[in-house]
């Protein structure tokens, strides 16, 4: 097909209407969206899920599924009206005008047919080409997205190949015939920090070389501010905000933009000294949906009798910027933060937990349906040894693959060690399985899960499993007491005590979340091991849980073990943090040596790729090469040496043959790096805020 | 691999072990041997002299003892018998000789002797065999391709009207056993009842002469049973498949509705049916029991129903092992297929 030229702005969006429709009632998804987007620009969509960003993404593909129906407006992709078209006429355009990229990489690839098949099955359908000039494009491509090895690639199936590489797939396929349009619908959500930097990076490139302009979905403001040159902020349906990056960012003119803002933990952020404002309230179900503003019930600057009455506009709230709120301009949006509840920072109290020369070693089966040959070692742990305070939040940061959930599980008593010993107020528990544990280490210990969708049981009552833990728990002498103990604990956790009696499909991820940590300190725990708690809630969501960790932290004197991959909430909340990488401790400090130099090379890295809100954070730009290496085939020497961007100055052949010793600096502040001290001396560092 | 065939292997003998032992404890209750001897005997024979009838034959002596030559891991019986005959089980009840062999039972290759069929059971098996052979292989030409294109076509298009009214049959053939389906099937084809006499051959004939005349009704009432069940499995699995991201993904590529059904979901949407396909051969030989013998079609199915009537020992066991050995085969086969058909779990 020949492509068209077009003059004017790739994609128009005209006060867009998407409605599901259920047997009950029209459930409207999409509400008067209007966007434009010209050749070669990024344009950002922002919001929380359910506001109907993707929905907007599947509306401007005509792919809303069976129930899905666009009511009113226009999409004009190159002046020609998408609504209108045929099915043909949208294959035609699907695939080579307009591509999409897509959340989950290993889910949007087809688990079996090689990947070259399903790259060069782009330009055979659109182009006619032979199948010799798809294979050759397709190399190219896969070339172009910095793929090692790419012949190999185009004859694997999916499954061999990593997250990362497989959304560089991903990418790839929707560059195969070069289309004007690139929709991104969470294209690094599921991928890890440093592969994620690298992709985003990837994605920009290939924007600048082909010309494509993007459309960038995310819930993560910082993705969008180093990707796009324009946001949308969008809430509940409707877009609230419109402008460009520096406008929306540095002067923003909606209260919800700026509770959005002020509820993710950006560097200055400090659980005592200055913490995080929550969003009040909860988001409105779209058939809930109040008259008025969406925001209304949840705004600081509320007007009865104004802001509940009619439909709002967008208005134009200066150069390039448009905001759906009515008292935008009575609003002093430059006044001071009120400031807020600040807390004693409390002082840590004596050691509970120690860990000695801790090692997690896995034996595996090297292919497991048909068992045969040589065991492989998986070294999990490599001698963790630290210990953590009373009322201390350790925090421990890493990547998929390095450990820290194996670490997790052998504290928890799900495995045991393989060597080395973990002393619980210096009795030893590490080599203690949960089912010989005494009541109370078990109720001592204890965990919050990532995931609040999976670890409640879908058939029991909120009150009943917070019951059921404290049975296990032995607490109370009766039905009655541990009734009123359970109800203490919603009260701990600020959830109402008439949802005790709510099953769990009833509440929304944050309040399962409560509920999640309500049982875990069901038995009075001393030392609770938060697996990724907020990882997987909302950005409002997530400021409200981790306040309520703290705020339970701080009264229990509980010591908090909080495992994450994002270092921004970590720099927010934690007085210690260890860095880990493939099993081994890379670095360790407070929160204030780690986050700034020395660094550890690893810990430089990912304090890189962590995409940051605000403008007026200056990042030095590091990009890791390469995926993580498998735990099973770790690399020789240091563990880090394949990605390492040091390792010229560290020594080569050093770092490929040895693994180095841990240096102690100064204060408890450790590293396990070749690198000299002059060097790490210079190191500059990753994150600066430039004043204005 | 060869581990996993070789383990397959050893589970295979071991559910033959114990399946056998069963069957052999039960047709040597002491009531059943008591009518076998009255039927091979004769019928108006005394309490003792059928005891020394049995015992005479070798069928007194201790469960494990029997069972054990049978195996042909305890030496076969030697007895003289009350009426001064000496009988061995090696020689079928004659006196032994100097080449008799000591073990007899099916390890030495010696199914025994059918007291039916007055034949060795090693003969009369592989005819047996090899007509439920063709049937079966019929049943499958007929069965597989004609449930896999329903479940596809059903599950293309999850809702709409050729799903609804292709499920709907499916359902129907599924819930009709084949006794019921058999029955109407020849009371409306085979019989003037409804003027549709289309099938005048008859199942018997088809031993020597497959004709599709004589064959049709008896394939159709075992592939109808099959073709239900296996054409849902694959119409969910399909389903499935079609809101898969990845089917979504191919949809935004621009491929057309057909190539999406035959080049990305096709190969997928196999995978959780073959399983089904191959589970459903053993069960096969349940239709084949009640067809041959609806059917008067001398398979394996018919003479294993003469077998049970007329407490046919030996011949049932050797059912059973074969049966066993069916079962078990079907399993692996369907286990490496599985691997074939799934780049996941391939082995490197």
């Amino acid at each position: 097909m020949e492509k068209r030229s077009h003059g004017g702005p790739i994609l128009e969006i005209d006060r867009l209407s998407i409605s599901f429709f259920t047997r009950l009632r029209e459930i409207p998804a999409v509400m008067n969206f209007s966007a434009s987007l010209q050749p070669g620009e990024a344009l950002g969509i922002v919001g929380e899920s359910g506001c109907g960003k993707s929905t907007v993404a599947l509306g401007i593909m005509q792919d809303l599924g069976v129930n899905g129906h666009i009511v009113g407006g226009s999409i004009k992709f190159k002046g020609r009206e998408m609504n209108t078209m045929t099915r043909e006429e949208l294959r035609d355009i699907r695939g080579s005008e307009i591509a999409m990229i897509y959340q989950e990489p290993m889910a949007s690839l087809n688990p079996a047919m090689r990947i070259g098949k399903q790259l060069m099955e782009v330009p055979m359908i659109h182009e006619g080409v032979s199948k010799a000039e798809a294979h050759a494009r397709a190399l190219e491509v896969v070339t172009d997205v910095k793929l090692p090895d790419p012949e190999r690639m185009l004859n694997s199936f999916p499954h061999q190949l990593s997250g990362g590489q497989q959304q560089r797939i991903v990418i790839a396929m929707a560059l195969m015939s070069k289309p004007s349009l690139l929709i991104l619908d969470e294209p690094t959500t599921a991928l890890d920090v440093t592969v994620e930097a690298a992709v985003v990076e990837l994605v920009k490139d290939l924007g600048k070389k082909y010309g494509t302009s993007m459309l960038f979905i995310s819930h993560n403001l910082g993705l969008v501010l180093e990707t796009c040159d324009r946001i949308c902020v969008m809430y509940s349906g409707e877009a609230v905000e419109r402008g460009t990056i520096e406008g929306v960012f540095n002067k923003m003119r909606h209260p919800y933009t700026k509770a959005l803002f002020r509820s993710i933990p950006l560097p200055g952020a400090d659980k005592n000294a200055r913490p995080l404002v929550t969003i009040p309230g909860n988001f409105p179900l779209p058939h809930e949906r109040p008259n008025g503003c969406n925001f209304g019930p949840r705004c600081d600057y509320f007007e009865a009798g104004r802001c509940d009455q009619d439909h709002i506009f967008m208005e134009d709230a200066g150069i390039d910027h448009e905001s759906r709120c009515l008292r935008h301009v009575e609003i002093d949006w430059d006044a001071p933060r009120v400031a807020s509840v600040q807390t004693e920072k409390p002082a840590p109290g004596c050691v509970v937990l120690k860990m000695n020369n801790l090692k997690k070693y896995y034996e595996v089966a090297a292919s497991t349906l048909f068992a045969s040959g040589d065991l492989k070692v998986v070294k999990a742990n490599e001698t963790l040894t630290f210990e953590a305070r009373e009322s201390e939040t350790l925090a421990i940061v890493g990547e998929s693959g390095c450990g820290k959930s194996t670490f997790a599980k052998v504290l928890m008593g799900l495995e045991t060690a393989t060597s080395g010993e973990i002393l619980l107020d210096g009795k030893s528990i590490g080599n203690i399985p949960i089912e010989k544990r005494d009541t109370k280490t078990v109720a001592d210990v204890q965990m919050v899960f990532q995931n609040p969708f999976d670890t409640l049981n879908p058939s029991m009552t909120v009150g009943r499993q917070i019951t059921r833990a404290l049975e296990i728990f032995k607490i109370g002498n009766n039905d009655r007491e541990r009734h009123s103990r359970m109800l203490k604990l919603l009260d701990l956790v600020k959830l109402p005590r008439e949802f005790s009696g709510r099953m769990p499909r009833q509440l929304s991820g944050g309040q399962k979340q409560r509920v999640g940590i309500a049982r875990a300190f069901a038995g009075d725990a001393r030392i609770v091991v938060a697996d990724e708690p907020v990882s997987a809630l909302d950005v409002s969501v997530q400021a409200a849980v981790t306040d309520l960790l703290m705020e339970i932290q701080r009264e229990h004197k509980t010591t908090l073990l909080f495992i994450s991959h994002d270092l921004s909430i970590v720099r927010y909340l934690s007085d210690r943090v260890m860095v880990m990488y493939l099993g081994h401790v890379v670095e360790m400090g407070s929160t204030d040596q780690v986050f700034s130099p020395p660094y550890h090379p690893y810990t430089e890295a990912l304090l890189s790729a962590v995409p940051i809100a605000d403008t007026k954070v200056k990042k030095k730009h590091i990009v890791l090469e390469g995926d993580i290496p498998s735990a099973i085939n770790p690399p020789s020497g240091c563990p880090f040496q394949t990605r390492c961007n040091w390792k010229d100055i560290a020594g080569r052949t050093r770092c490929e043959t040895e693994v180095p010793l841990v240096r102690r600096l100064d204060n408890g502040h450790q590293i396990k790096c070749h690198l000299t001290d002059t060097d790490m001396a210079n190191m500059e560092p990753v994150i600066q805020i430039t004043s204005e | 691999m060869g581990l996993f065939i070789l383990r397959r292997l050893g589970v295979m003998v071991l559910t033959a072990i114990c399946l056998t032992f069963i069957v052999f404890w039960l047709t040597n209750l002491y009531p059943k041997l008591e009518v076998l001897a009255k039927t091979q005997g004769n019928f108006r024979m005394s309490d003792e002299a059928v005891i020394s009838y049995l015992g005479n034959r070798g069928y007194t002596q201790a469960l494990p003892v029997k069972y054990g030559q049978w195996l042909g891991v305890v030496p076969g019986y030697i007895i003289e018998g009350s009426d001064g005959e000496i009988r061995s089980k090696c020689e079928r009840n004659s006196p032994p000789t100097d080449e008799t062999p000591t073990f007899c039972g099916i390890i030495q290759g010696n199914w025994g002797f059918s007291t039916v069929a007055k034949e060795d059971v090693a003969d009369v098996l592989p005819t047996r065999l090899g007509n439920t052979g063709k049937l079966m292989f019929w049943v499958l030409m007929v069965m597989v391709p004609g449930a896999l294109i329903i479940g596809v076509l059903a599950g293309m298009r999850e809702g709409s009207r050729t799903d609804r009214s292709l499920s709907t049959v499916s359902i129907i053939a599924t819930a009709t056993p084949e006794y019921v389906s058999g029955v109407i099937l020849i009371a409306l084809f085979a019989t003037p009842l409804f003027g549709m006499q289309y099938f005048k051959g008859t199942a018997t004939s088809a031993m020597d002469n497959i004709t599709f005349n004589n064959f049709f009704l008896p394939v159709m009432t075992i592939a109808i049973y099959g073709m239900g069940y296996i054409a849902r499995m694959t119409r969910a699995s399909m389903t499935e498949i079609m809101t898969a991201q990845y089917v979504r993904t191919a949809r935004l590529k621009g491929v057309s509705f057909a190539n999406i059904v035959i080049k990305h979901a096709l190969r997928n949407a196999l995978i959780a049916p073959f399983t089904v396909i191959m589970l459903q051969v053993p069960w096969l030989l349940n239709g084949v029991v009640i067809v041959e013998t609806l059917f008067n079609y001398k398979g394996f199915g018919w003479e294993l129903v003469r077998a049970a009537s007329n407490n046919d020992i030996e011949m049932l066991l050797g059912v059973s092992v074969i049966s066993v050995i069916v079962v078990l085969m079907t399993q692996l086969i369907s286990d490496i297929g599985y691997v074939f058909l799934n780049p996941r779990i391939r082995i490197s």
